[in-house]
């Protein structure tokens, strides 16, 4: 069937710089450059781009410069061209389209209408280069009230099991099948270095990555995949995934041509076969079943770690909260509509869910007004892309927050939305071994590991501009934040006051 | 360790008196018991504590001695549980390895996503029972039910052998399950009797037996026997139907790239 689609990016090729030394054709992995023999000359064709810039930015005499096409179609508000282009493709396949990353809609970003306070002559700012800033935080549930011994000063209060991170900022769930095992690699080895967690996803650890246990969080999702008993005792934090931010409801098909030998391995399912996670968890169809897995899980670790669970932010995301803390969850993760994948039906990507900062306003909020915040930690996922996100996020309420795109962004990603198609050309979302060994996990964790680095120094330099010098200070404190160009109704669910006020 | 270990008549018994007790505490005095050798416990009074055995991964043999409670031998690696009555809902739930023997009913979702061992039910089982069972190499679980079972048997299953025995229905009667094997992409599973067309699940086949799955059934059917006090070979000479998953990526098509 001749396609219909128009091409996306066009290829410019400045042929005086051009020295056909074919290193755009051996890194392009969509078949976008080749050598016309015929007229001995390296070209392009414009149809199969899908701009990742990979061919840019190996191009050794930067020949090369990929631009949208300006094709235009009659202006029309409601027919836009995506809508266009994906009825396009459907109509030519029949299928459920499929995305990677995150949703790119217009919904509002409400970390840009939210700004940071800072302390003038009152109270002095500290300056965190001479003065010593914590930003070391503890995942756990923690005790309704504390008793000190009088005598001797000693804590009489069992803690429920903590896990120190020296940064409020975790790398959240990505799995090895739908990353490559560099990927993990590298994310684990930052994780390690920067004394924060890696999260493996719901596709098992690989044996090779045992030795980061103790910077790592399992998932435990309704694939089980790769669970088992030495999988549970090598990590700090188990998670239960019960939806995520990109597809809430939905489950997750790796395609059998991704489940490789080693992922094979891993996933423990044969080569070849779809991995397949059921939309659901089985043994979870409510609440009192949520807090079944969650002790069966305390019961499997013998209370020695806090369990996690993880649920994609969705409008009664509050209530729900409130069940999971009180079904024993020491650890609650929400995943917002700006949630990446490495496949998602599109159209659930891009029409499921609610913001993030909404979502963590209104469970901290509720935790509060219940009065068991105490008992779990809060942790955010889904859009974070920078520290002054994290410090609002801080501020609105979370303990820590994970980062996803952000960390692969750093590895190379250029956010061109083909993770679903398995020919990730940076080598980031693949299972293909020529690909995967684009990204070499001695650079990859000094990238992440640099990443987090920089954070670090904004987020004390943040505090110490607002006066404080403990994250935990800042922590839940939204009079630190103000909005701008909100509604009343914003402002009333995220807490905050308008700016000036 | 090995089955004639599990036999051994001289290994000493502890025995744990489970009335009062929370999960955590009847679980607290089973680690203890295992870790200091212990290779046989009995649990007198067990009320529907939940998650017997779930972190033991010793070859103890349990038996038990009432109800336990949901997700028995749950994430469970090695121990052989014989249970003397009923299980509830999740029994073997993510089991790595080890024996479930219930000498009675159990409920829902028996061997949840199991990745080995065996689980042995004499009487029925409830919805969704092996589902998302898998295999891979030789950790292959295997779950045999005497009785019948509900709707969505096998469902989503990715691996395993599961064998549907039948031995309460009557003269004539049929399995009632509908859906069955729904969403299969790996594993087998044996059903004596037959079941019509519209019980099973679109991504299901149906087979005759070869010689292999006969030394399958041969193998299991005699376990199962075995436990029971039933004969294998009167099982055994009634006809069997063999489901299998027609493809090994059931959704390789739904989707546009």
């Amino acid at each position: 069937m001749k396609t219909y689609l128009p091409p996306k990016f066009i290829v410019e090729r400045d042929p005086e710089r051009c020295i056909e030394c074919e290193v755009c054709i051996n890194q392009c992995t969509f078949d976008t450059h080749y050598y016309d023999a015929e007229d001995d000359e390296v070209r392009s064709r414009e149809g199969t781009c899908v701009g990742c810039h990979r061919c840019v930015l190996f191009c050794p005499t930067h020949a090369l410069n990929v631009r949208t096409i300006p094709l235009d179609y009659r202006d029309n508000y409601n027919w836009r061209p995506e809508f266009i282009e994906d009825i396009i493709k459907q109509a030519e396949t029949g299928g459920v389209l499929l995305t990677g990353m995150g949703n790119d809609k217009g919904y509002r970003i409400y970390w840009d209408h939210l700004v940071l306070n800072a302390s003038q002559v009152t109270n002095p700012s500290i300056d965190p280069l001479r003065e010593p800033m914590e930003l070391t935080t503890y995942i756990g549930r923690k005790p309704d009230k504390i008793e000190v011994d009088a005598d001797s000063s000693n804590l009489k209060t069992d803690f429920a099991p903590q896990v120190r991170i020296e940064v409020p900022v975790m790398f959240t769930a990505m799995s090895y099948g739908a990353v490559s095992l560099n990927v993990h690699e590298s994310l684990a080895r930052a994780a390690t270095e920067a004394g924060t967690l890696w999260n493996t996803g719901e596709g098992g650890l690989h044996p090779k990555l045992y030795q980061y246990g103790k910077n790592t969080i399992v998932q435990v999702a309704s694939g089980r995949f790769g669970v088992h008993p030495e999988y549970l005792d090598a990590a700090s934090i188990v998670e239960i995934k019960i939806g995520q931010g990109a597809k809430p409801g939905i489950g997750g098909h790796l395609p059998g041509e991704k489940v490789s030998a080693d992922v094979s391995k891993t996933r423990m399912i044969p080569q070849g076969t779809d991995a397949l996670s059921p939309a659901p968890q089985h043994d979870i169809y409510s609440i009192e079943d949520l807090a079944q897995l969650v002790h069966a899980l305390k019961e499997a670790t013998n209370y020695t770690k806090p369990i996690a669970v993880k649920i994609a932010a969705v409008h009664n995301s509050a209530a729900i909260a409130s069940g999971m803390v009180r079904a024993g969850a020491d650890m609650i993760v929400l995943d917002g509509l700006r949630g990446s994948t490495g496949a998602a039906p599109k159209i659930i990507r891009d029409n499921v869910g609610i913001p993030i900062e909404m979502a963590l306003a209104s469970v901290d909020t509720r935790l509060r007004q219940e009065g068991i915040r105490n008992q779990a930690s809060v942790v955010i996922a889904g859009g974070i892309r920078n520290s002054g996100d994290v410090a609002k996020a801080i501020a609105l309420g979370a303990d820590a927050v994970y980062i996803g795109t952000a960390a692969l962004v750093a590895l190379g990603c250029c956010l061109c939305q083909q993770c679903h198609t398995g020919k990730c050309a940076w080598g980031i979302c693949t299972t293909d071994l020529s690909l995967t060994k684009r990204i070499n996990p001695d650079i990859g964790a000094r990238r992440l590991a640099n990443l987090l680095r920089g954070w670090s120094l904004e987020l004390k330099e943040i505090l110490g501009g607002m006066g404080i010098n403990a994250l935990e200070s800042l922590r839940g404190n939204r009079l630190h934040l103000r909005g701008i160009g909100l509604t009343d109704t914003e402002l009333e669910i995220l807490g905050v006051q308008m700016a000036g006020s | 360790m090995t089955k004639s270990a599990y036999r051994n008549k001289d290994k000493r018994t502890v025995k744990i008196d489970a009335y009062g007790d929370t999960h955590r505490e009847l679980n607290a005095k089973l680690r203890d018991a295992v870790s200091n050798g212990t290779l046989r416990i009995e649990l007198q009074n067990v009320y529907g504590q939940r998650y017997i055995g779930t972190d033991l991964d010793k070859p103890v043999e349990i038996e038990i001695f009432g109800v336990p409670g949901n997700d028995l031998g749950s994430f469970m690696d090695g121990p052989m549980i014989i249970v003397r009555g009923n299980a509830q809902d999740g029994c073997g739930n993510t089991m790595n390895n080890g024996e479930i023997i219930v000498h009675g009913h159990a409920g829902d979702i028996i061997g949840h996503s199991a990745r080995g061992g065996k689980i042995f039910i004499r009487e029925d089982v409830g919805y969704r029972a092996a589902i998302h069972m898998k295999e891979y190499r030789d950790k292959k679980p295997v779950l045999v039910v005497g009785g019948t079972a509900q709707d969505f048997f096998g469902e989503y299953m990715a691996g395993g052998i599961v064998i549907l025995l039948g031995l309460n229905l009557k003269e004539g009667e049929h399995h009632k399950a509908r859906f069955i094997g729904t969403g299969m992409h790996g594993g087998v599973i044996y059903l004596r009797g037959s079941v019509e067309d519209f019980q099973l699940g679109k991504e299901v086949g149906v087979a005759e037996l070869d010689e292999q799955d006969r030394q399958v059934l041969q193998k299991y059917v005699g376990e199962f026997a075995a436990h029971f006090g039933y004969d294998a070979g009167e099982i055994l000479k009634h006809k069997f139907t063999k489901l299998f998953p027609l493809y090994l990526r059931p959704y390789g098509r739904l989707y546009a790239y």
